[in-house]
């Protein structure tokens, strides 16, 4: 996320090692193994109490009593039930967030690799600000970009009014559909599948993109063979968080969809405001953060970030 | 194969504009609006005026938010950054037993749908009885600003050559020295842009004011209450002008982060 900003020439050096183990140098190694200790102490206080907490907190209230506050007094597996049982509708918001995700991520693949590819082998120094173009409007509330696009779409709006203009009869409604959530939902997350494209593109040596076309592979054949495995690090992460946000996102349907599809994030917060009903909101809440969590986890265990991050 | 790798060039270049230009498109929409006179926008547009944004601009209630806004992000900035530097040495600078496990905690916050960790707090601060207000907000913004800015400032610290830490340390300077006189002003550059982005991340964050800020709204949350109810233009105004203000943040933090690079290299 952070290329445009940095310096990238100042980031060659691999991981400083521990000295060898030298007198001093042990002297050294024990002394960096407590301030790296002590260093993550405050981060891992605030994400103890900030993320872990929160997550400890929804999950004992999702054995509570239905529509009660009374957390840690009571349990039941009700909220539960309730999720599960036949007549309950909300697998279809489950499939509708799952649907889009996926279908973002897929979109945002294809979007987003030849900029990327761009960006890390053909803009030089102009790559600089394409990536503070694109980092920028993660700075604009996503309220105000998607608002953008409903006075785009809307009647009488800016693309209906150009067409009428030019005597072509206007646009045809495509606000309040499932596609135009998905095309907002694309638009969303575009630089979270961007910079993580870009930081893996990064990792492959220009000169084996070149000894490949050398050697008479062809286009396709130097992506598949050469790109993709070696940039896959980024590649995941990059579908990884395009997924995971997706799986959570709700402005989009909210105010691109109207309210005509519900997803998963929005029936958590119906259940949390409307409907007072916190225990039930804290059971699918469970649910979305156990899926998301074991993708995640499943994703993270094969990713070595020193290299990502480090080798440029 | 020269005629070959120009046009990939080309068409890549074309993608990228084409793309760029879909990105701000609807910004450009809503700077439209907010310059429409009448009170309902239709295109094309009949009569421009700039009375949205004088009403705008001399709301109290809307200056109250404003404030509300700017002190979110002061103040998230400074904890931040600070907590973030610290991150990123262990991050990256040193070798801990632990430290795979804590480069993969830090990332949990950024690969978690932000409207679910919002309603979280919402219920943790409750069952603690804790009364949301634009404090709350802060420390929420902070459990997904900090793990960004710790990334940000990480790349910069992999770059980081130790040994100049050790060579102060071996011609006597204290660890309070070797901090000011090497190690900050190596990794200035890093903290800068972490800055940035931690104050402009905190300015534009939406789904976890929506829940955390209590009666205390900020920006992005009142353009979405009026969205949702209650339409005016000075929706698209107050929007321009906190898109405008994220831009010249970031050119003037672009520039004085020039600056200081010239300066220091002079």
């Amino acid at each position: 996320m952070s290329t445009a900003l940095i310096d990238p020439t100042l980031n060659n050096t691999p991981l400083p090692a521990v000295p060898a183990a030298t007198p001093l140098g042990a002297r050294f190694a024990a002394a960096w193994a407590a301030a790296g200790t002590r260093c993550a102490l405050p981060v891992v206080v605030l994400l103890a109490a900030g993320f872990l907490a929160p997550l400890v907190a929804i999950f004992a209230y999702s054995f509570a009593p239905p529509r009660s506050f009374e957390v840690f007094r009571a349990f039941t597996f009700a909220n539960y039930a309730e999720l599960f049982s036949l007549e309950n509708t909300v697998w279809l918001s489950f499939a509708w967030s799952i649907g889009f995700a996926l279908l973002t991520c897929a979109v945002l693949a294809v979007v987003a690799y030849p900029i990327a590819y761009g960006m890390v082998f053909l803009f030089g120094r102009w790559s600089s600000l394409v990536s503070v173009l694109f980092v920028f409007p993660l700075f604009v509330s996503e309220n105000v970009r998607l608002y953008g696009w409903v006075l785009f779409f809307i009647k009488n709006g800016v693309l209906d009014g150009s067409l009428k203009w030019l005597g072509l009869g206007g646009a045809p409604t495509v606000l309040y559909t499932p596609g135009v959530i998905l095309a907002g939902m694309v638009y969303t997350y575009l630089p979270f599948m961007l910079f993580p494209l870009t930081l893996g593109l990064s990792m492959v040596p220009r000169d084996l993109i070149d000894a490949a076309r050398d050697l008479g592979a062809n286009r396709f054949q130097i992506w598949r063979e050469v790109e993709v495995p070696l940039a896959m690090p980024g590649i995941l992460i990059g579908m990884l968080l395009t997924f995971v946000l997706a799986i959570g996102a709700v402005s989009e349907a909210k105010i691109l969809g109207g309210q005509s599809v519900i997803v998963i994030s929005h029936d958590i917060e119906i259940a949390f405001t409307y409907a007072q009903n916190w225990p039930l909101g804290s059971a699918l809440a469970v649910l979305v953060t156990a899926f998301i969590g074991a993708l995640t986890l499943a994703v993270f265990a094969k990713l070595d970030l020193d290299r990502l991050l480090g080798r440029r | 194969m020269e005629q070959d790798k120009l046009r990939t060039r080309v068409l890549i270049a074309g993608w990228t504009t084409f793309v760029v230009l879909l990105v701000y498109l609807p910004i450009a929409c809503v700077a439209l609006a907010s310059f429409t006179k009448a009170r309902y926008f239709a295109f094309p547009v009949r009569a421009f005026s700039t009375e949205w944004w004088e009403k705008t601009a001399d709301s109290i209630e809307i200056s109250m938010i404003v404030q509300n806004s700017l002190l979110v992000a002061a103040v998230v900035t400074v904890f931040s950054v600070v907590i973030a530097f610290f991150g990123a040495l262990a991050f990256a600078r040193y070798d801990w037993t632990g430290r795979r496990l804590y480069q993969k905690l830090i990332l949990l916050p950024v690969f978690f749908p932000q409207p679910v960790l919002g309603l979280a707090l919402l219920l943790a601060y409750s069952a603690l009885g804790i009364s949301t207000s634009w404090m709350t907000a802060v420390f929420a913004h902070m459990v997904w600003i900090v793990p960004v800015v710790t990334l940000i400032i990480a790349i910069k610290v992999y770059g980081f050559d130790p040994t100049l830490e050790e060579a102060a340390f071996d011609l006597g300077a204290s660890r309070l020295k070797v901090m000011t006189h090497v190690t900050l002003p190596l990794l200035w550059p890093g903290i800068w842009s972490g800055a940035l982005f931690a104050f402009l991340l905190s300015w534009g964050n939406f789904p976890l004011s929506l829940y955390t800020a209590g009666a205390d709204s900020t920006v992005p949350k009142w353009l979405y209450a009026k969205m949702v109810a209650g339409y005016t233009p000075m929706v698209p105004a107050l929007g321009t002008m906190a898109t405008l203000a994220a831009a010249a943040v970031l050119l003037g933090g672009g520039l004085v982060g020039l600056i200081m690079k010239k300066a220091r290299a002079a």
